[in-house]
């Protein structure tokens, strides 16, 4: 297995067939833009995903800059009354507002950095000041901001929470893969290459761990004990891995009375280096395939659970906890679920999608 | 047959009591108990509850008692429904549940065997390639994001269906939640159906029989009956979950079925609620996949000799 590989290696024969898979393709472009966005993109859009604007709550999704006229003049008499001041007069050129302010008393200068401190406005300079400081003429800079998939309840920018949420998602849908391969790859690979009654008894268990109802296993630990990123990782894998070890199982079983297990067996290998060098590399066709569909299921599973309240938890977020807020609000705010539902659902059919078209380039009787 | 039916059964017995024995130390091991309030409750009282559930004798004979019982039947008290025992609760949710998975299971598996069917057939056209999309969505469509949208569309907005509840089974109230519940499902089968239906559509035999002239859609019948395997397999396991209901779709639509009253009593602490309902789904489990395997051997005549 040493050199180079040769053009017509099975394994670039299997890339060239997926390349040629156009839904499998674009698949991969959006699954690579989903990931690219979630990893880089909370820097880019401006706003800290924690970062509360009370002012801009359940904004809708728009490209237009924030705040516009109608938010504006609410933000403006709610920081006028903490002013204790009224709004006389309020006129907006572009990033700059004009200001008057008029209270019965002089007018406290301190309360002006309740402006500022709104997150929409910049620090204002008091330009006249007239009735003994009971008429205040402020020239206060507009910040424009922008939410291009609106804000949720608190005020939030939904695409810096949809984002950070998908690092959460992906996360844990490629972690608990893996782990649920590498028992599953490991296991099966062992059972099918020792065989006798210790297959047996090793797929003994693996049929009654099937008839388990795991889900409802998965929630009461999740209930019960305190849930947490790592135990629901550990949840799914140990549900998810019977797949696997079956899979690799029924793939040990036609490598093992290969010439080349034998010849490797003849030439003294130990049992553990021929599972390891030549067995499980033979398996990883189909594993490949499995594992791919395997990821948008354990997302699928982790949404669920965070929707339900009992995977990740605050501070924290999940695409399930955002789809979870949006469907509280629903009526008040439909975009809070169609965003992180539309990340969600993207990625998973790009990932079914993507399974498809590599089970379809892997196997070996089509074209 | 028979040995086979004797066989699976037996080997249900330690499936189940692996059931009962962890979820019974798993409860007992998680902290908090049936009788925490919000306001604690007097020592005393609390020690009365106690003796009275048998809560304060040792673990092990507490798990004695409780497979004693079941031995006979009874699944014992509920501890937050008080004045009823778990049997009414599961008598009362799981017909709610049934009937919705069971309207959920034909839904799906009509229009997900049928539609994989034509997907094998016009294998790699135009046709094939929509469907396997429509499947790949289907699958990918969480019943948590389903669920609200149909609520929204028909029920908040165009006012064709009702939004929630049960109203002792009136049709209307079905609708929605079998749809929610059948859409994965129906991707699922087509893509199974799809799979092991082109397989066989391309074995010898079909080809035989292709070349003396059968009409095609003889041909996909027969091919059919042997491809149906893999997808009754899968059938099984599916039934025993619909039939015991989804706990998100119970709750959205704020129906009494088993996933609701196994999340209440899961938050409630309601040990034998819980039990009660892990132990009925994992019968379910055992007893459709024994229906499946019986369903596969009478598909496939090889079988019955292997068993």
């Amino acid at each position: 297995m040493t050199g180079a590989v040769a053009a017509a290696s099975p394994r670039a024969r299997a890339l060239r067939r997926l390349a040629r898979e156009r839904g499998a393709v674009a698949a991969l472009c959006v699954l690579a833009a989903i990931a690219l966005a979630c990893l880089i993109g909370p820097w880019m859009t401006g706003h800290e995903p924690e970062r509360a604007y009370p002012d801009l709550r359940q904004l809708p999704a728009s490209l237009a800059a924030q705040p516009d006229d109608a938010r504006l003049a609410a933000a403006l008499d709610r920081l006028a009354f903490r002013i204790r001041a009224r709004v006389e007069a309020a006129e907006r050129t572009g990033d700059a507002l004009r200001l008057t302010l008029a209270a019965d008393a002089p007018i406290d200068r301190r309360g002006l950095v309740y402006l500022p401190r709104s997150d929409l406005f910049g620090v204002p300079q008091v330009a006249s000041e007239s009735e003994g400081g009971r008429r205040l003429v402020l020239d206060v800079p507009v910040r424009r901001l922008h939410f291009p998939l609106g804000t949720d309840v608190h005020g939030r920018d939904l695409l810096s929470r949809c984002l950070v949420a998908g690092r959460v998602s992906l996360a844990v849908g490629l972690v608990a893969t893996l782990v649920a391969l590498l028992i599953g790859v490991a296991y099966g690979a062992v059972a099918g290459f020792v065989g006798g009654a210790v297959d047996a008894a090793m797929m003994r268990a693996v049929d009654a761990l099937y008839a388990l109802p795991f889900v409802f296993f998965v929630i009461l630990l999740l209930v019960f004990f305190r849930a947490s990123l790592g135990l629901m990782l550990i949840a799914i894998a140990a549900v998810e891995w019977l797949d696997m070890a079956r899979i690799v199982r029924a793939q040990t079983l036609t490598l093992r009375e290969r010439d080349f297990v034998r010849a490797a067996r003849a030439l003294g290998l130990t049992d553990a280096r021929i599972i390891a060098r030549h067995i499980v590399p033979n398996t990883l066709g189909p594993v490949a395939v499995a594992a791919t569909l395997l990821v948008p299921r354990v997302i699928l599973l982790e949404s669920f659970l965070s929707f339900l309240g009992l995977g990740v938890q605050e501070p924290d977020t999940s695409w399930g906890v955002l789809i979870a807020e949006g469907a509280r609000a629903i009526e008040a705010a439909p975009h809070m679920l169609a965003a992180p539902a539309a990340f969600l659902i993207a990625t998973l059919v790009s990932l079914n999608l993507l399974g498809d078209g590599l089970a379809d380039a892997l196997d070996p009787r089509s074209a | 047959m028979i040995r086979l039916v004797l066989r699976r059964l037996a080997q249900a017995v330690p499936t189940l009591f692996a059931v009962v024995a962890v979820s019974f130390f798993l409860m007992r091991l998680a902290p908090g108990g049936p009788f925490d309030l919000e306001r604690p409750l007097a020592p005393a009282a609390m020690e009365n509850l106690r003796r009275v559930y048998g809560l304060d004798r040792p673990l092990i004979a507490q798990f004695g008692s409780y497979l004693a019982s079941l031995a006979q039947g009874d699944l014992g008290p509920s501890f937050s429904f008080r004045d009823l025992t778990v049997a009414e609760l599961i008598g009362r949710g799981l017909p709610v549940s049934a009937t919705l998975g069971a309207l959920a299971l034909v839904l799906a598996t009509g229009l997900g065997v049928g539609l994989g069917c034509v997907a094998a057939v016009r294998r790699g056209g135009a046709v094939d390639r929509l469907l396997g999309f429509g499947a790949a969505l289907s699958l990918s469509l969480p019943s948590f994001v389903v669920a609200p949208l149909l609520q929204i569309v028909f029920g908040l907005t165009l006012r064709w269906l009702p939004l929630s509840g049960w109203a002792d089974g009136d049709p209307r109230h079905l609708i929605l939640p079998v749809v929610t519940l059948a859409l994965p499902q129906v991707g699922a089968l087509a893509r199974l159906t799809r799979a092991s239906l082109g397989e066989a559509l391309r074995t010898q035999p079909v080809r035989t029989m292709r070349s003396l002239g059968l009409p095609p859609g003889r041909v996909v019948r027969h091919a059919l009956r042997g491809a149906l395997l893999p997808v009754v397999a899968y059938l099984g396991p599916l039934a025993a979950a619909l039939l015991t209901g989804s706990v998100v779709v119970e709750t959205i639509f704020g129906l009494p079925g088993i996933g609701r009253y196994f999340v209440e009593g899961a938050l409630n602490r309601d040990y034998t609620l819980v039990m009660g309902v892990v132990l009925l789904v994992a019968a379910l489990v055992v007893a459709f996949n024994l229906l499946a395997d019986l369903a596969c051997a009478w598909l496939d005549p090889r079988l019955r000799v292997a068993a």
